[in-house]
């Protein structure tokens, strides 16, 4: 009896060692990053414009750049795919159509990034004429997006309770009217949630933009949706494989505005969704 | 009767429904259509089984057989690196974490997968890189084990939520029959639950390596780009997915160097889509 007991406790041990071995990496590298990056904070490095081939001066074209690639990406994403969802959710029926969706929202999801990059090259840059341009760049990273975003949108439609639904029915209200007044205002948080992580994911994302919008170096800001735009992780990209001699601390202090940006969304979504749970009274 | 309204607003719900099925097809189509234009004049059999990449030379060379082999080094490195840990880490999470622990582990887990590819190769570059130098006597740390390491972290977390949510799914009368018999906690953690949540296991293993194949920047930036055939995970490679990054910006549009970069993505697609098609069939195996 006590060598299972023994066992159990060695075992138990061996999992809580390695539990620690993939947490305390991640606290490491958000420490190193934040105490590193904090040195290179002025106004200047955020609001001024890059200088002498982007050794000093400041990275504001970049995060205005992300920030435009970001908003494009929820323009052009978070209408299709919250229909999307609630047509599997709502409509669909378990039939041979609603299986074939599944499986490709599954392949979209799984495609790599790099392979989005080819196909905004080959579809939005080069077949429809948009050039290396925030439009191109903004759809591609859409597309990649549009998965997370049904998914989570789905879920959300079917913590919904059936009740909600018939009640709705038996008023005499159709289908849509349903959906419209009674499944996505319940639904909002979640659906919220799952969006904004979305994005998170597509303002850090670097292969689909390397060729659709990407600029190496532009030192002014983006007039038009045709037009190219820096962006920070192809910035981060950049300063630490590009270009020779830029200070550690400038790259450093570009690694933090993005994860500062993305945790900044990611911490947006948890709010959203702890807010809501305590709020939910079904 | 439907207001007009109605009838427009659920024919866009139907067409966004399928919209996921024409974007699949068209990725394929426009990967096809730019990359098959490479076999009129190349042979495929030399551009998968050619053991030289050299696109610019001339005349050019395009085997991707180097590619390939650094792609399985890359993988191999970080699936032996991230399974263990990951099922370990989630039997952790799901099974013996005291409740007030799990949700900080979940959210430091959920973290790791906040944090952009791009920043991990950063990461990667300034600190794992000259460790492994200096560890294994190196004349560079860029090497197929950098970005196994950097890889496997990467697919923790896809790794770690799918197993977890695996064995929470395990029905409880399981736990309760094993217990009951006056097994242990770990017996009963490995003789029944982690059976029965196998299919679960190879799903996220599935996905783990779907994640890490297609993985790019970070690839890009760790593994030392060098387009030769490794003989050991110390030395650098080159990925599919790193050249094509790599190459791409001074491919000239409609140049045998384009197309064999839009051929290197057919296959890459082809390898993702039997991956989550492999995975989807484990996920609803039950």
């Amino acid at each position: 009896m006590n060598d299972t007991l023994r066992t159990e406790k060695i075992a138990f041990f061996c999992l809580l060692i390695a539990t620690i071995v993939v947490i305390i990496p991640v606290a490491l590298i958000l420490t190193i990053v934040l105490v590193r990056g904090l040195s290179a904070f002025s106004w200047e490095f955020i609001f001024a414009m890059p200088r002498e081939g982007m050794r000093a001066g400041g990275i504001f074209p970049a995060i205005v750049g992300t920030v435009y690639l970001t908003l494009g990406t929820a323009v052009f994403s978070i209408p299709f795919g919250i229909l999307a969802a609630i047509y599997l959710n709502e409509y669909a029926g378990r039939n041979w159509l609603t299986r074939t969706i599944e499986i490709a929202i599954i392949n979209l999801a799984g495609v790599p990034s790099i392979v989005y990059g080819l196909f905004g090259l080959g579809l939005f840059v080069t077949f429809l004429g948009f050039g290396a341009s925030i439009l191109a760049g903004s759809l591609t990273l859409a597309i990649m997006t549009l998965p997370v975003i049904i998914t989570a949108t789905r879920e959300a439609l079917s913590t919904v309770p059936n009740s909600f639904r018939e009640v709705s029915f038996s008023l005499g209200a159709s289908r849509w009217q349903t959906v419209r007044n009674v499944v996505l205002p319940n639904a909002i948080p979640g659906i919220l949630t799952g969006t904004i992580l979305g994005l998170s994911r597509a303002a850090g994302e670097t292969a689909p933009i390397l060729f659709t919008v990407a600029a190496f170096y532009l030192p002014r800001l983006p007039l038009s949706v045709y037009d190219q735009a820096m962006a920070l992780p192809y910035h981060i990209y950049v300063l630490s494989t590009q270009v020779p001699n830029v200070s550690l601390k400038i790259q450093y202090g570009t690694v933090l505005v993005l994860v500062g940006m993305v945790f900044l969304l990611n911490i947006v979504a948890s709010v959203i969704r702890s807010r809501f749970r305590k709020k939910k009274t079904w | 009767m439907k207001r007009p309204f109605e009838y427009i607003i659920e024919k866009l719900i139907f067409l966004s429904g399928i919209a996921s099925i024409v974007f699949v097809i068209l990725i394929f189509v426009f990967l096809l259509k730019e990359g098959l234009s490479l076999f009129g004049s190349y042979n495929p059999f030399a551009f998968i089984f050619g053991k030289n990449w050299y696109p610019i030379s001339d005349p050019p060379q395009f085997g991707i057989l180097p590619l390939i082999v650094g792609s399985l080094w890359v993988t191999f490195g970080a699936i032996v690196i991230a399974v263990p840990l990951g099922i370990a880490a989630a039997i952790y999470v799901a099974e013996v974490a005291p409740h007030w622990l799990r949700d900080y582990l979940k959210s430091g887990i959920e973290l790791l997968a906040a944090i952009p590819s791009i920043v991990l190769g950063f990461i990667g570059i300034v600190t794992l890189a000259p460790w492994l130098k200096y560890l294994f006597h190196l004349p560079s740390g860029l090497t197929a084990l950098a970005g196994s390491i950097m890889l496997a972290f990467m697919a923790m977390p896809t790794i770690v939520s799918i197993i977890e949510d695996a064995i929470v799914s395990v029905p409880k009368s399981y736990r309760e029959g094993s217990l009951a018999l006056g097994a242990t906690h770990w017996q009963t953690i490995y003789r029944v639950i982690l059976p029965a949540a196998s299919s679960g296991i190879l799903a996220a293993i599935m996905l783990g390596i779907g994640r890490v194949i297609g993985e790019t920047m970070a690839v890009l930036m760790i593994t030392g780009n060098a387009a030769v055939m490794a003989t050991s995970i110390l030395q650098p490679v080159r990925t599919l997915t790193a050249t094509v990054a790599a190459e791409m910006g001074e491919a000239v549009a409609g140049s045998g160097h384009y197309y064999a970069l839009f051929a290197i993505g057919i296959i890459l697609f082809i390898i993702s889509f039997i991956i989550n098609i492999l995975a989807d069939m484990f996920m609803h195996k039950k």
